[in-house]
């Protein structure tokens, strides 16, 4: 209703048409890809097909697929992440930029513990084990640096103008990276092979997919699970709702709510640690500018699916991964715009741009307090 | 002042065994870990290498010792809220600092042990025997485990006893070790300043030793006037000597606008000769700071006058820099037809202009409905976005794509050249258009659409309501800050000969956000004080500044920086009346409920010593 109100009070001004300019431009821009790569792969010989692009190839069903999977793997792991931007932002009602250096501390934990577990041989020879002991400690660190950063730089600021908070948490990421610079080096790092087992292609149906993106979508999954058993069913995870919903009268009811914001970072920076070992087991590699990127993305991820909305992060976390390995072949190289996969980080921010003018509150609605909504 | 005296009662100091044990371990485990994170940080080691007091004293220990007095003043410094009584200091104070300072100094004691014991050199890559050498001062691991204690709780005491001291004395103090540092940081400059045109080289080897470093009786000479200037001061404070700026702060109407004026023509006439006086690496040195101040000065009208956190400022420049490369170098992507002519810099600029515009347009406009919060995400990824353009192969040949452009000619004035080996000359060219900058800040600041903006950061919909058009005033913040950017990038790439994708990467806008906040939000000296200080002393994203010494970790002390000054002082080195007053709001309307309470009382006759008993 009140957006009934307010479209009516505003007088539509220059800025309001080129948003509608803008919006129906990239919506037009994103299907007629679309269409133009549908048309290709149905008949390349097609007229219409190569109209802009006549070197266009499409692809193959086997690089279809190997897309889908990769975006997807990508994709669940951006929505590990989204999990933490989200539920800081309905209970603080901020953006926590440094979420994605959380990340980053877990990728890193993870690179050093599985190299000192090759040392000792234990990486190959007991690699389930291995594996679960490097996420515990990734989790271990990860929550330990976000609860430590709410303690330190957020929970003073409490209560101050909104963007203050944001600030800080830029300073944060940075203060993070460059730690990681001065400690551990500026140089990549990586991680120790994965066991042949692990990383073979195996047929599952009709896909192939391998073994290594099966078990990071399958861990999300599991994570994923056990946050919604925890925000769903259990007392912690009522705390954590009701004081997104409104911090006065949640505390009115007897719930203390620092720890509950001290929980929401506990457990935000769980799922991030989990994230960071999943990249390292995707990538096998790891550098302090890690975080950054993913970080960000995932942001966009919580946007697109609704910030606030559990379900909406992973959801958007999938639809963000995919969208980022599709559209570059999909939708900008019918437009015979050369060199793609460059584009790929673009990709995923014009996406972001895209759902915040076309449907701000994002795909599956976001879940705000009512002063953050304004 | 006067009625702190009146409504504040001070206790007498306490014992020194009557601690808050927790406060104090809390602090001495803090001050251990900064220790050892500073050690493995590797700062001693690699600011070793430049002399602040030959032989005494270098950048690598200062990096460690400042610490512990720090700590040891904090711990025990209480804020005195006004009517609120409070213990006078004592024993205790001094004591706590001691304490904190051995807890701290026992952390390094054990850092030493370790790195004798391990080899961590796998993950901490700065796990080194050199470390070890200089932790323990060449003499043995007993020594070092013997010395840090002592060394951390004479620090410590030092720092306590800060607030012992009469207040004339801490002054003094502050002045003297202030006056140090300066002369020995700034010592490229001063004797650059002093020999290169100047024939005061006498004045130079009294003060700097030859390889770098003040010398002794240097030292000892800073220090002297150092302390006479900060004594000065405190007459001047107490209205025993008159001060300038006191004086100034007398003046009224026709006399301070005179007084105002003259200040200005100094500025100016000193600007003009100083580079004169200057070297090339100097002078260089001001052309970066130069830039930084122009571009600053964009982001503050955006972020210090309208409040609008724009991440992706960076894109403004890059804007600037590509379209004056690509308009006057011979060598830009071959893509361009021919027709298209090679053109003069100041025609270019003018392209520059209409480009710079119409990105703050483009951007600006989508963004300019969105929360703040989302706003600044978004920014980042337009700024992400035009680099990667500039960076892809489907624009690369027009923009050269990771090979850049280069063979951008300098600025042809007719009588001279202006480009990047001749520095000073660019200088020249930086502070022109700096100029340029502060004036339209100045009057913007104080115009209609100044205090749109200002009502805008404070409140949007009650602005709203108060019949500005927030969407219009916001798209101006953008655009006149899009313009100040662009023709910072116009003189880089006429500096530099070349422009790359990787000269405008995120960080650059950050690094402009950490000097906008450093300096002080929507205020122009602040923000110029700022990219002195931070651009100048530390370096920018990719150019070296004073301390070249502090590269690796500049931009750690900017992270560090940025949440300090967030957490303490939000309206920066150099606030804006304003703003301050926007940021502080709780504990100015305490003061005003205080005040009245106060008032209140001694209209009721009752004694206003019992105001808000602790």
């Amino acid at each position: 209703m009140t957006t009934a109100i307010r479209s009516r009070a505003v007088p539509r001004t220059g800025v309001d048409w080129f948003l509608t300019v803008m919006r129906t431009g990239l919506s037009f821009f994103f299907i007629s890809g679309v269409v133009l790569f549908l048309l290709q792969q149905i008949d390349p010989q097609n007229p219409i097909a190569g109209v802009l692009n006549p070197d266009a190839t499409g692809l193959t069903a086997d690089q279809l697929e190997g897309l889908v999977i990769s975006g997807l793997s990508q994709g669940a792991m951006y929505g590990l992440i989204a999990l933490g931007y989200s539920m800081v932002y309905g209970v603080l009602g901020f953006i926590n930029f440094a979420h994605g250096e959380v990340f980053m501390v877990g990728a890193m934990t993870g690179m050093i513990t599985s190299n000192k577990l090759e040392e000792a041989g234990i990486w190959e020879d007991a690699f389930p084990v291995a594996l679960v002991f490097i996420i515990l400690v990734a989790i271990v660190c990860s929550t330990a640096t976000a609860v430590i950063m709410e303690r330190v730089a957020y929970r003073p600021l409490r209560g101050s103008p909104r963007l203050i908070p944001l600030i800080t948490s830029i300073g944060v990421s940075f203060l993070i990276q460059n730690i990681s610079i001065v400690l551990l080096g500026p140089g990549a790092k990586s991680y120790p092979s994965l066991p042949d087992w692990l990383s073979q292609k195996r047929t599952i149906l009709f896909l192939e997919i391998e073994g290594t993106k099966m078990m990071v979508v399958l861990v999300a999954a599991i994570s994923m699970a056990g946050l919604w058993y925890l925000v769903e069913r259990t007392k912690t995870g009522k705390a954590m709702r009701a004081v997104a919903e409104d911090k006065e009268i949640a505390s009115l009811m007897g719930i203390d709510v620092n720890r509950t914001i001290v929980t929401t970072f506990a457990v935000g920076g769980a799922m991030a640690g989990v994230a960071g070992i999943l990249w390292g087991i995707l990538f096998r590699s790891v550098i302090h500018t890690t975080g950054f990127l993913p970080g960000i993305k995932a942001f966009s991820a919580a946007v697109v699916g609704g910030i606030g909305n559990l379900g909406g992060a992973m959801a958007g976390g999938l639809t963000l991964g995919s969208a980022e390995s599709l559209a570059p072949l999909m939708v900008l190289e019918p437009w015979g715009v050369n060199g793609v996969s460059q584009l790929r980080d673009a990709v995923a921010f014009l996406v972001l741009i895209f759902v915040l003018l076309v449907k701000p509150t994002g795909l599956f609605g976001e879940r705000l307090s009512a002063e953050d909504r304004a | 002042m006067s009625t702190t005296e009146e409504t504040t009662e001070i206790l007498p100091s306490r014992d020194a065994l009557d601690q808050d044990w927790r406060k104090v371990g809390n602090h001495g485990l803090l001050l251990g870990l900064a220790l050892i994170f500073v050690s493995l940080a590797n700062m001693p080691v690699s600011l070793d290498t430049r002399t602040i007091i030959e032989p005494l004293l270098s950048m690598g220990y200062l990096s460690l010792i400042w610490i512990p007095v720090v700590m040891g003043f904090v711990v025990s410094s209480e804020k005195v809220l006004e009517g609120i009584a409070y213990h006078d200091k004592g024993a205790r104070e001094v004591a706590a600092g001691g304490l904190v300072g051995l807890i701290g100094g026992l952390g390094l004691s054990l850092l030493v042990i370790l790195l004798d014991t391990f080899n961590l050199r796998d993950p901490l890559v700065n796990w080194s025997p050199a470390l070890l050498e200089l932790l323990h001062f060449d003499n043995g691991i007993g020594f070092g485990v013997v010395i840090w204690p002592v060394i951390g709780s004479g620090l410590g005491l030092f720092g306590g006893a800060l607030h012992v001291l009469p207040s004339v004395a801490r002054t003094v103090v502050g002045w003297i070790v202030g006056a140090v540092l300066v002369v020995a940081v700034f010592e490229t400059v001063i004797m650059d300043l002093l020999t290169e045109r100047l024939p005061f080289e006498f004045i130079t080897d009294w003060f700097y030793f030859i390889r770098g470093g003040l010398s002794q009786q240097g030292a000892i000479t800073v220090a002297i006037i150092g302390g006479a200037l900060g004594y000065l001061r405190v007459l001047g404070q107490r209205g025993v000597v008159p001060t300038p700026v006191q004086n100034y702060k007398q003046l009224a109407g026709p006399e301070r606008a005179r007084a105002n004026t003259l200040v200005i023509i100094a500025c100016g006439i000193a600007t003009a000769i100083l580079p004169l006086l200057l070297g090339r690496i100097t002078n260089e040195l001001l052309a970066n700071v130069g830039l930084f101040v122009l571009l600053a000065l964009g982001l503050n009208i955006v972020v210090g006058l309208a409040g609008i956190l724009d991440l992706g400022y960076v894109a403004f420049f890059a804007v600037g820099g590509y379209a004056t490369a690509i308009l006057t170098s011979p060598n830009r992507g071959e893509s361009w037809p021919d027709w298209m002519p090679q053109s003069h810099w100041f025609v270019a600029l003018i392209v520059v202009i209409l480009f710079a515009i119409l990105t703050g347009l483009f951007i600006g406009a989508p963004v300019i409905r969105m929360r703040g919060d989302y706003l600044a995400i978004v920014t980042l990824g337009f700024g992400e976005i035009i680099r990667l353009l500039f960076l892809s192969d489907w624009l690369g040949g027009y923009t050269g794509g990771a090979q850049g452009v280069t063979n951008i000619p300098g600025v042809d004035l007719g009588f001279v050249e202006i480009k990047g080996t001749d520095p000073r000359a660019v200088f020249y060219l930086v502070a022109v258009f700096c100029a340029i900058a502060i004036y339209v800040s100045w009057r913007l600041e104080n115009s209609r659409l100044g205090r749109a903006w200002m009502a805008i950061r404070e409140d949007e919909s009650v602005a709203e309501a108060m019949g500005i058009n927030t969407v219009n005033a916001k798209l101006m913040a953008f655009v006149v800050g899009a313009v100040l950017a662009s023709f910072s990038g116009a003189i880089f790439a006429a500096k530099v000969g070349s422009v790359f994708p990787t000269s405008f990467i995120i960080l650059v806008s950050i690094v402009i956000l950490v000097v906008v906040i450093v300096g002080g939000m929507g205020n122009i000296l602040g923000v110029i004080a700022g990219a002195a200080v931070l651009i100048g002393v530390l370096g920018g994203p990719k150019q070296p500044g004073l301390l070249a010494e502090f590269s690796e970790f500049k931009l750690l002390i900017y992270g560090a920086l940025l949440i300090f000054m967030m957490l303490k002082r939000p309206e920066g080195l150099v606030p804006n009346v304003r703003r301050t007053r926007e940021l502080h709001q709780d504990e100015f309307l305490q003061d005003a409920w205080l005040r009245s309470q106060v008032d209140a009382d001694e209209e009721d006759g009752a004694p206003s010593g019992e105001v808000a008993p602790a």
